[in-house]
C-alpha cells in the first residue's frame, strides 16, 4: 500500500509552492529578494518548481551593498543567465553617492542598515507591490512573529503589533497604492530544513558555504574575511584558516567558522551537531537585544 | 538522520503568565536539545539582569521588545524543534480573553492543542475557553497537561479529580481525541523524560505522545477538492498548447484519468496529467501542490474548483457560520465584506446574528447582536455568487473563510461554515 502522507520536507515544499502561487495571483509586480545566500537560493528554486513548465513570473532583486563576496556576485550572474530572469539592482553605493544615506564610520562600520533605504527606494521606483524574501521564523525572535504575507505601509514600515491575522491558508495581500507586502514562503523552515532540502534537491550554492582556505581576522568571536572593505588596524593580525560560512551577508560583517565540511553531506552533518545559531556569527544582530526588530520596523528584510 | 517518514506536527498552545506555558515550551526545547548555546547565554544574561537565578525557561518564548518588558505574549509566536521522529511547529499564543483572536489564529492550522491546567486550581474559566477554541477550530487532538504536579505532592487523586472535571466540560464540545498527562514543566517530569515522582502514571510522557500521535488520517482523504490558484501557460515552443491548473489539493486523492467537473461552470472532463517539476504523477493526495491538465479545453480560472464528478461540494449563496471577529472596530450591522473562501473571492453580507457565544460560561446569548473584537458568533451570511462549500467539521479547507473590509483591506473575521 502506498503512503498517503507527506514527510515534513515535502509538506514544507508544498506549503512554499502554494504561497508563491498566491503571490503570482494576488500581486501585479512581485520580485524575489535575492542576496545570493542559501535561503534566497532555495526560494528561487521553489519558484522554478511552482510554475513549471512556465518560467516564474518574478524578477530577482538584489540589494547591493558594494561590499560583496566576489563569489556571490559570480553565482548571481550565472543564475540569472541560466534562468533567463530579470535582475533589478538596488545600490547602496548609489544611495551614498546621492546623499540619501551616510556611511557609518569606525572599526565596526557596516552598510547593513543602509540597505533599508536602497531597498525601499528600489521598491518604490520600480513600483514593486510584493517582495518575496527568504526570511525564516527560526532565525531570530522578531522574525518568529512574522506573517507569511506581511504588510508594509507606504513608508515601508512593519508594525509588529498591528499585523493582519493569518488563518488557515487564506492569505490576504490586499493593499493600497504605495504600500507593499513582504512574503516569506519558507517561514516555517529551519536552518536544518534548508540544508536537508539543498542536499535532497542537489541545489547549486556559492562555494563560500564549503570549507576553504581564507585570510581572516578574529573579531567579535568569529573569523571575519580580510577584504578591501574591512577597516583594520594594528590590533588585527590576519591568519589563514580553513573556514566556511553559515550565512552570507556583507563581506565586512559575515563571520566564518572553522570547518572541514567540503561537501553538502558533511555540511548537513555539521549543522546537525551545531551548538550555536547561525546568526551568532552575524555582527549586525549583536548590536542590541532588539536590533533585528528595530531594523525590521524600519523596512529591513 | 532519515527524514523519509518523518511528519510535521503543528501544535497550538494558549496560556497566561502564571500557568507555566512558557516554561513548558522552554522545557520541550531545552530537553530535546533544540536550544543553542548563544541563545542559552543570552537567556542567562537576561535572567541575571532581572535579579533572578538559574535559567528562566520562559524567556525562550518572548519575542518582541514590549513583550520582554511586560513579560507577556501579545501575538502568536512560532517555535520550531525537531526530534529524530518528527518536526514540530508550536504556535504559542496568549491565553487571556482579550487575545481570543490570537488563539483562534494559532489553532487554525494545528493538529494538536496542548491545554494546560494548574494542578492546584483544576478546571477553570480559562481551561473552558481554550478547550472551546480547540473544539470550534476542530483541532483533531487535545492533550490536557495537568501541570505543577510538584505543588500537589505528585498525588494521583488530584490528577484523576481534574480528569473527571475536564470530562464534565467535554460534553459541551466536539473534541474527538483527548489525552491526559500529569507533568511538572518546571521540574521536567513527564515532559521529555518519564517522571520518577509519579510512578502511578502508566502513560507516555508529553514528547513521546507528540512524536507518536497518529495524524495521517486527520486530513480528509475522501473528498477531492482542488481550488485553482493560477493558470500555467508557458507559451514556449516545447509547451506550445500547454494549459495547466496550478493549486494545492486541499483534501482527497486525484488520479490520472479521473472523471472530474469544474465548478461553478459544471463542465465535465478527465484528468489528462498531474504534473510537477519532478515529473508526472499517477495520483496525488492532499496537501500536495500540483498542476493538473484536462482532456478538454474548458474555461477555468482562479477561484474555480476541480472536484470528482460523483463527490461535489455544496454550491450555495446563503449559509450559517461561526465567526470570530478579529478586528478592533466592530462589525457594521448588515455589513458588506469581501469573503475569501479557498482561492475564491466574492462580496458578502452579514444578514443576521443568530447568537453570541460566551466562551467562559459556554452560554449562548441571542439578545446581544453587536459583533465586537474577539466575539464568537453564529451568523447568517449571503454572498453575491455561489461558493463551493463543505461543512467545516468535514473539511477545514473548504469549510473556512475570512472576511476582509474593503475600506481598510484588513482581515476582520475568521469563519467556519456550519451548513
Amino acid at each position: 500500500m502506498s503512503k498517503y502522507y507527506l514527510n515534513y520536507l515535502e509538506e514544507l515544499e508544498s506549503e512554499a509552492i502554494f504561497v508563491l502561487r498566491e503571490v503570482a495571483a494576488q500581486f501585479r509586480n512581485p520580485v524575489i529578494l535575492f542576496s545570493g545566500g542559501k535561503d534566497s537560493i532555495v526560494v528561487t528554486h521553489l519558484a522554478r518548481k511552482a510554475f513549471y513548465p512556465a518560467k516564474f513570473p518574478f524578477a530577482l532583486m538584489h540589494v547591493d551593498t558594494g561590499h560583496n563576496f566576489p563569489e556571490t556576485m559570480e553565482y548571481r550572474d550565472q543564475l540569472i543567465q541560466d534562468l533567463g530572469a530579470n535582475l533589478i539592482v538596488g545600490s547602496v553605493q548609489e544611495a551614498i553617492d546621492k546623499g540619501r544615506v551616510v556611511e557609518e564610520k569606525g572599526r565596526n562600520a557596516s552598510r547593513n542598515v543602509l540597505q533599508i533605504t536602497a531597498l525601499l527606494d528600489t521598491i518604490e521606483s520600480n513600483q514593486i507591490d510584493c517582495a518575496i524574501g527568504g526570511g525564516r521564523r527560526d532565525e531570530e525572535k522578531a522574525r518568529a512573529k512574522e506573517r507569511f504575507f506581511s504588510h508594509r505601509d507606504d513608508f515601508g514600515q512593519w508594525d509588529p503589533k498591528n499585523q493582519r491575522p493569518e488563518l488557515w491558508n487564506l492569505f490576504n495581500g490586499k493593499h493600497f497604492q504605495g504600500e507593499h507586502f513582504r512574503v516569506f514562503p519558507i517561514s516555517n523552515w529551519t536552518e536544518m530544513d534548508v540544508w536537508n532540502y539543498i542536499l535532497k534537491e542537489n541545489i547549486a550554492i556559492p562555494s563560500l558555504y564549503f570549507a576553504h582556505e581564507r585570510e581572516v581576522i578574529w573579531r567579535n568571536n568569529s573569523w571575519i574575511p580580510v577584504s578591501e572593505h574591512l577597516n583594520m588596524d594594528e590590533r588585527d593580525s590576519p591568519v589563514t584558516k580553513k573556514i566556511r560560512f553559515r550565512t552570507l551577508g556583507d563581506i565586512t560583517i559575515t563571520g566564518g567558522i572553522e570547518s572541514e565540511a567540503d561537501t553538502l553531506e558533511k555540511i548537513v552533518e555539521e549543522v546537525a551537531a551545531m551548538r550555536q545559531t547561525e546568526r551568532g556569527n552575524r555582527a549586525d544582530d549583536k548590536r542590541s537585544e532588539s536590533s533585528m526588530e528595530d531594523r525590521k520596523r524600519e523596512g529591513y528584510f | 538522520m532519515s527524514i523519509e517518514n518523518n511528519q510535521l506536527l503543528r501544535i497550538s498552545t494558549a496560556g497566561s503568565v502564571d500557568d507555566g506555558k512558557s516554561t513548558l515550551i522552554g522545557r520541550l526545547l531545552y530537553d530535546s536539545k533544540s536550544i543553542f548555546e548563544d541563545q542559552l547565554e543570552a537567556i542567562e544574561t537576561t535572567t541575571k539582569r532581572k535579579g533572578r537565578e538559574g535559567i528562566d525557561l520562559a524567556l525562550f518564548t518572548d519575542g518582541l521588545r514590549d513583550e520582554r518588558e511586560q513579560g507577556i505574549t501579545i501575538d502568536v509566536a512560532y517555535r520550531y524543534f525537531t526530534t529524530p521522529k518528527r518536526k514540530f511547529i508550536i504556535a504559542d499564543t496568549p491565553g487571556h480573553i482579550q487575545y481570543t483572536r490570537n488563539m483562534v489564529t494559532g489553532a487554525s492550522t494545528a493538529n494538536v492543542a496542548i491545554i494546560l491546567v494548574d494542578a492546584r486550581n483544576g478546571v477553570i474559566e480559562q481551561t473552558r475557553r481554550h478547550s472551546y477554541i480547540a473544539s470550534l477550530l476542530q483541532i483533531p487532538h487535545v492533550i490536557v497537561c495537568v501541570n505543577k504536579m510538584d505543588l500537589v505532592d505528585w498525588k494521583e487523586d488530584r490528577f484523576l479529580d481534574i480528569q473527571q472535571q475536564y470530562e464534565g466540560i467535554l460534553s459541551k464540545m466536539s473534541i474527538k481525541d483527548v489525552r491526559y498527562i500529569p507533568i511538572s514543566a518546571l521540574e521536567g517530569d513527564n515532559v521529555v523524560n518519564r517522571s520518577e515522582n509519579m510512578s502511578w502514571y502508566q502513560g507516555a510522557p508529553l514528547l513521546h505522545t507528540l512524536e507518536t500521535l497518529h495524524i495521517s488520517s486527520d486530513l480528509n482523504k475522501i473528498d477531492a477538492r482542488f481550488p485553482v490558484q493560477t493558470i500555467i501557460r508557458p507559451q514556449t515552443d516545447e509547451f506550445h498548447d500547454y494549459r495547466g491548473y496550478a493549486g494545492r489539493l486541499e483534501s482527497g486523492i486525484l488520479r490520472k484519468g479521473d472523471e472530474v467537473v469544474a465548478l461553478p461552470s459544471g463542465f465535465n472532463s478527465r484528468i489528462k496529467s498531474i504534473d510537477t517539476f519532478d515529473g508526472t504523477l499517477e495520483e496525488a493526495f492532499a496537501p500536495m501542490s500540483i498542476t493538473i491538465t484536462l482532456e478538454d479545453d474548458i474555461d477555468i480560472s482562479r477561484g474555480d474548483m476541480i472536484v470528482r464528478k460523483n463527490n461535489q461540494p455544496n454550491q450555495v449563496q446563503e449559509f450559517d457560520a461561526m465567526i470570530c471577529w478579529l478586528n478592533s472596530s466592530a462589525a457594521r450591522p448588515r455589513g458588506k465584506y469581501t469573503i475569501r473562501h479557498t482561492t475564491n473571492e466574492q462580496k458578502s453580507m452579514i444578514r443576521d446574528v443568530v447568537y453570541k457565544m460566551d466562551i467562559n460560561s459556554l452560554e449562548r446569548n441571542s439578545e446581544d447582536t453587536e459583533i465586537k473584537t474577539n466575539d464568537i458568533c453564529r451568523i447568517k451570511l449571503k454572498t453575491t455568487k455561489p461558493l463551493m462549500i463543505d461543512e467545516y467539521r468535514d473539511n477545514r479547507a473548504t469549510g473556512s473563510f475570512i472576511l476582509i473590509d474593503d475600506g481598510t483591506n484588513e482581515t476582520v473575521a475568521a469563519g467556519m461554515i456550519i451548513s
